[in-house]
């Protein structure tokens, strides 16, 4: 029993930290959750039941931020994913400036989320002063321009899923680079010899060899995805539901602190919520690719 | 299907800015008779791997040609020279059964090559079944043991009846029983499929006992071409008459003099009409005969039994490896605890070559 109890004591830091920061608040968003017209100030509520849920389900902001979220999960995830798999495999392809070209694909990793932000600002924000360099550039060819950042719904969420992809993209291509790398020369060889067109060796060989990779990637992505609130803010600014590009995380943060907040049974409810879709989504990505992934 | 190589030369650049190109083949030329089964034999890195890409289409040439029977496939990318090539650890695809990877290069046909599914079934269960793994279908590389991997990547290549098959190092993975057994098998399907066969190995004995060629290699220049027991009986200079045979032939510093071999003071054997001057002098260790009056005089070592065989280890100042060892039946006594020993040698075992060049003479 003595080594066990060393185990035990081994393991005692990370069971405080976990239970503390992690399992404690958990059980508690499940209970605020639960707790109807919960009051901060006298820590008092009104009674027990499924009020909350129904309050923010029928709440038009957040359905509005499940719209948004939903929208940037199916555009930005498989875009990125495949776009960075292009990329990937061109850079694994070519010789000459591979490292130059490595550098500036992982540049946005490494930068700064609000930096980003404003870069994105004077591409596509029309200012008193100036219009933004997309819609300078698209007047030039003889457009109209649109105003990316306060304009029309569509335009915005361009912009939101522009960005998302932009972020997201210098990480996958990193990942998918050393995957790519990480395979034999030989199957690629064997398949030459085998009379293989570079399509087929794609679809049969490399896609096979790397899908655990590809795999996480999307699995990731969309947990990243559905999470997504940080971005809008360098965007939006920080009010999204005016600007009606809410997400859920975003609805969760203004239950709780912003201007409307003060509603922590709300913000659990949504989180909750949330914690649901990507449960389901994740369950949903897991059975599929069973039969696809190919764990050597 | 005959292969021409002709003047066949690659060349690496050399890494850094000083290094010269790396020579990995050197103006090859040689000729492969259809249907045969060619052992290309050669030390680690004497550009033996590299000819085989060179055929396989897997490198391109600096200069030369080859020929597949009349034509010239040397600009043909892999793809289209169809060729069969083995890899030294068979690059086999692990995502996919033995079926689906014997499958895969008839899947690839294309035009009026292109056979229906039925077809390529028929065609894969024929080629498993020739190399004897036609239980196996259905199991993933990974389940396979390294005997049974190899199979799969010789009925790969062979499924789709290429007019070259290649093999890279087929038996180096293999355990040594598991390697004699695989190498008649490799005779064995090579006699079956009437297939013109190059197999890269750097073990002698291998290339010797299946090869109705070999192909003797060294720092990417042919050394020497003939049929096994020719190359070894014949060899045309010290590297050739080295690197064939175990155990290793016995060189030793020597001359011609009067028309005799002397090794030292000793002239072990008459060479007549032969050029006078310091030389090489090479003997096979079954070229030793115990002679009480042998002209040949070694200092006894130690008796080695092998069985049917004993091998006398014996010493000579005029050696150049470390001990003499010569092969000599079992049935002839031969007294361990004598200070020397004499051997007479057979004349037909025993090589002599130019001390500069180390060409015959």
């Amino acid at each position: 029993m003595k080594s066990n109890l060393k185990a035990w004591l081994y393991l005692l830091p990370a069971i405080l930290f976990l239970g503390v920061f992690m399992v404690y608040p958990l059980i508690d968003v499940c209970v605020y959750s639960l707790e109807e017209n919960y009051n901060f100030a006298r820590q008092s509520f009104t009674g027990v039941g499924l009020e909350n849920f129904r309050h923010v389900l029928s709440d038009p902001y957040f359905v509005q931020a499940l719209k948004n979220t939903f929208l940037i999960v199916i555009i930005t995830v498989p875009l990125s994913t495949g776009l960075s798999l292009l990329i990937a495999l061109g850079l694994s392809s070519i010789r000459a400036l591979k490292n130059l070209y490595q550098t500036v694909f992982f540049l946005p990793y490494v930068t700064n989320t609000l930096a980003v932000g404003l870069v994105f600002m004077i591409l596509f924000r029309n200012t008193e002063y100036t219009k933004a360099m997309v819609n300078l550039l698209i007047e030039k060819f003889g457009g109209t321009g649109v105003d990316f950042i306060e304009g029309p719904y569509w335009a915005k969420m361009f912009v939101m899923c522009f960005y998302t992809i932009w972020v997201v993209m210098p990480f996958k291509i990193l990942i998918l680079t050393s995957a790519l790398a990480s395979v034999n020369q030989n199957y690629y060889q064997a398949a030459r010899v085998d009379g293989a067109s570079s399509a087929r060796i794609f679809r049969k060989i490399t896609l096979p060899m790397i899908s655990p990779t590809v795999f996480y990637l999307v699995i990731t992505g969309f947990i990243g995805a559905f999470k997504a609130y940080s971005d809008e803010v360098a965007l939006f600014g920080t009010n999204l539901n005016a600007a009606g590009m809410n997400t859920i995380v975003g609805y969760v943060y203004d239950m709780l602190y912003g201007d409307s907040g003060g509603f922590p049974g709300y913000a659990a409810a949504a989180a909750l919520i949330l914690f649901a879709i990507v449960f389901t989504i994740t369950y949903i990505n897991l059975m599929m690719s069973r039969n696809k992934v190919q764990y050597i | 299907m005959k292969v021409v190589l002709e003047n066949l030369t690659k060349r690496f650049p050399g890494r850094g800015k000083k290094d010269a190109d790396v020579i990995a083949v050197n103006r090859f030329n040689f000729e492969i008779p259809d249907g045969q089964l060619i052992g290309l034999l050669g030390p680690s890195g004497c550009g033996k791997s590299t000819t085989l890409n060179l055929i396989s289409g897997l490198e391109t040439p600096t200069e030369g040609r080859i020929l597949f029977g009349d034509q010239d496939v040397t600009a043909l990318p892999p793809e289209e020279r169809g060729v069969g090539l083995v890899f030294q650890n068979y690059a086999l695809y692990p995502h996919m059964t033995v079926e689906e990877n014997i499958v895969f290069p008839l899947e690839n046909l294309r035009g009026e090559k292109r056979m229906s599914k039925e077809a390529m079934h028929q065609k894969a269960a024929e080629a498993a079944k020739l190399v004897q793994i036609d239980h196996l279908m259905e199991r993933k590389p990974r389940e396979l043991s390294g005997g049974q991997q190899q199979r799969v990547a010789i009925a790969r290549a062979l499924v789709k009846i290429p007019r070259v098959l290649l093999l890279d190092e087929p038996l180096s993975n293999l355990d040594a029983r598991l390697r004699l057994q695989t190498r008649e098998e490799l005779r064995r399907i090579q006699r079956e499929t009437g297939v013109t066969t190059i197999f890269v190995t750097h073990d002698q004995e291998e290339a010797m006992s299946i090869s109705d060629l070999i192909v003797v290699m060294k720092d990417g220049i042919l050394q020497q071409i003939g049929k096994p027991q020719e190359v070894y009986d014949e060899p045309v200079n010290l590297f050739v008459a080295q690197f064939l045979g175990t155990p290793q032939i016995n060189v030793f510093e020597g001359e011609i003099r009067g028309g005799k071999v002397m090794i030292g003071k000793e002239a072990v054997l008459d060479a007549p009409g032969k050029r006078e001057g310091e030389v090489w002098v090479a003997i096979r260790p079954e070229g030793f005969m115990p002679d009480p009056d042998g002209p040949f005089t070694c200092r006894m070592d130690r008796i080695e039994v092998m069985g049917r065989d004993v091998s006398v280890v014996s010493t000579h100042e005029k050696m150049t490896g470390r001990n003499i060892r010569s092969i000599i039946s079992a049935e002839i006594p031969v007294d361990s605890r004598a200070e020397t020993i004499r051997f007479r040698l057979r004349p037909n075992k025993v090589f002599l070559f130019d001390r500069e060049s180390e060409a015959r003479v």
